[in-house]
Parts: C-alpha cells; structure tokens; sequence
C-alpha cells in the first residue's frame, strides 16, 4: 500500500484502499439501514434515526473521501463557520415562522409546541 | 519540501507560493470557501422545506408517500459508488498510476453518474410526469391534502431538480479531467483539478443523501403511516 515514493510528502496525504472500501460499505450499510428503518414504525423517531444516518454517512464522507480528516486547521474553521452559518439559518427562519401565532392568541405558547414537534 | 522549492518547477507549480504542499492547501480551501456558499445555496432549500414542512405534516407525508422510495435508495447506492471511483481516479493520480488507470476510474464515475441522471429522468420524473404528480406541467393529484402535496412535489422537484443541474455540471468537469488526463496533465506532484473536482462531486453526493432521507422518507414507509 504504501511504498517509500508514496510517502515522501510531495504527493499529499495518500489514503489506502483498505480505508476507502470500508467507508463505502459504511456508507451503503448505512443506506440500506436506513431505507428499512423507514418501513418500521418508530414514530416521530424515524426522521430523528434518518437524519442521524445521514449525518452519520456526511461525516464519513468528509473526512475520508473529502479528506478532511488529514486537511489542515483553517480548511476545517471554514468548514465548520459553513455548518454554523446554516444552523443560524435554519434556527433563525423557524424561530420566526413557528412562533408568529404567539401575538395573536393570549397564552398560545402551547400551541407551538405541536408545530415544534413536528419537526421531529 | 525545500528541495522543490529552490530546485527545478515541479509540474504546475506556481511560483506565489513557498512550496507544492502550500499551494495544494490553498487551493483545497479555495474549494471548501466555494463548496460552503453551495452549502448555503441548499441550505436555503432546507430552511423553508424545514418550516413547510412542520406547517403542513401531514401534506408532505402524503406527498412523500407519492414518490418511489426503490429508485431514490438506488440512486443513492449508485451516487455513492461514484463517490468511491472518484475518490480511486485521485488515489491513482497521486501514486503516479498510469494514465489509463486514473482514465478508467474517471470513466467509471461518469458512467455512476450519467445512470443517477438516468434513473431519475426515466423511473422517477418521466413516471411522476405519467401520473400527473409536476405541478404546473402536469397535475392530475386530487386526494387528501391536495394543496399541501402540491407544494411538496414543488420542494421535490425544485431541490433535485437543482441536485441534478449539478450533477450534469459535474459530468460536464468530469469530461474535462478525462481530457487533461489523456494529455498528461497530471503527476503525483501536479493533480489539483482532480482533487478540487473529487470535492464537488463528494458535495453533490452529500446534498443527495440529505434529499434521500428528507423527501423520501419522512414519517416513515409503514403501512398507515
């Protein structure tokens, strides 16, 4: 895998094959496990197991087929500002729109709480 | 590293920069800063496909239910074994493999690709066209929550639509490696706009496994759900 011209630093960091297959078939595993789960009744608690397969597979992605994993300090700042500026969209715009009912109906707080479910 | 700064230019090395290993960071964050305003550019997509959503559950239930679970797994199986031979034609790039072999790797990634692109245009699109599912173009959908699903199918196609814009893109940069690579373009020392390419196409990739999860799953695939 790794013969002395590979690693003499002028070729960048060379991730083995080894570590490139493994994270494919986490990745597919990861598909088909959430692609059944889908077909079991969990409740509110499929989106919850969806989105964290999907973050689990991104975060594989990342660091191995992205490389971020052997990236330098500033690349991953960027990365994570990038993540941080789209939860502040995210927050931000629900945080609006899923409250606007909170003037209008005297002790609506527990109304919201349905909608923010939801989400879930 | 200093050999190759003060010794003779190693291919494509540019001279603003102290040495190869220097210039190869600056470029991958050049790329991440571009691949972060395309994180944004989705994210608004996500953002009102989030609150949509929340407003009007049941609707992007119904609406989800409509669309072909079997084709958008497949899909995803496919986009992420392009993401491998991607990753495999950088791999061989930087041993300094023959040419042919970053070529068929290459290839191989166009072939994934073009049968995402495929597979979405002939099982998914062209059927939801049959059955009357795009709104504006072709509307036939007249059960529960009609209005709401409307919207849904408007999120759905809007943000693969756009999913898939890039990909042709991408298919587009892909071709264009290819034709570098045959003219020797690339060395162990010299593969950048193979790397900075690879990290698009794993981008389009993550953006799709999102969509999988997010249009074609929500609220589960049980029966009465």
């Amino acid at each position: 895998m790794s013969n002395h011209s590979e690693q003499s630093g002028h070729v960048g960091h060379v991730v083995p094959v080894s570590t490139y297959i493994i994270v494919f078939i986490s990745l597919m595993a990861g598909t088909a496990l959430t692609t059944g789960v889908a077909y079991i009744d969990l409740g509110r608690w499929n989106t919850v197991v969806a989105l964290t397969i999907a973050v689990t597979k991104m975060t594989l992605v990342v660091l191995f087929f992205m490389h971020v994993k052997y990236a330098t300090g500033l690349t991953r700042v960027v990365i994570l500002a990038g993540f941080f500026w789209l939860g502040i969209m995210i927050t931000l715009s629900c945080s609006d729109e899923l409250t606007r009912a909170w003037e209008v109906v005297p002790q609506g707080w527990n109304m919201i709480v349905p909608l923010v479910s939801r989400l879930f | 590293m200093s050999d190759l700064a003060h010794g003779a230019h190693p291919q494509g090395f540019a001279h603003q920069f102290e040495d190869v290993e220097q210039q190869r960071d600056a470029g991958r964050l050049g790329m991440w800063v571009f691949l972060v305003t395309e994180i944004l550019f989705f994210g608004g997509m996500f953002a009102s496909y989030t609150i949509y959503r929340a407003l009007h559950y049941e609707s992007f239930v119904t609406g989800s239910h409509l669309l072909k679970v079997r084709f958008g797994a497949t899909n995803t199986y496919v986009l992420i074994g392009s993401s491998l031979t991607m990753a495999l034609a950088i791999r061989a790039a930087q041993t300094g493999k023959k040419k042919g072999q970053i070529i068929f790797w290459l290839i191989l990634t166009m072939i994934l690709g073009a049968a995402f692109i495929g597979i979405k245009l002939h099982y998914e699109w062209f059927r939801d066209y049959q059955e009357g599912l795009i709104p504006g173009v072709q509307w036939f959908y007249n059960g529960p929550h009609a209005p709401g699903v409307k919207m849904f199918m408007c999120f759905y196609f809007f943000m693969t639509g756009l999913h898939a814009i890039h990909m042709v893109a991408g298919l587009g940069i892909l071709t264009v490696l290819v034709i570098m690579t045959a003219r020797n373009k690339f060395s162990p020392e010299y593969y950048a706009p193979l790397e900075i390419s690879g990290l698009y196409w794993h981008f389009v990739d993550i953006v799709w496994i999102f969509l999988f999860a997010l249009l074609y799953l929500i609220g589960g695939r049980y029966p009465g759900s």
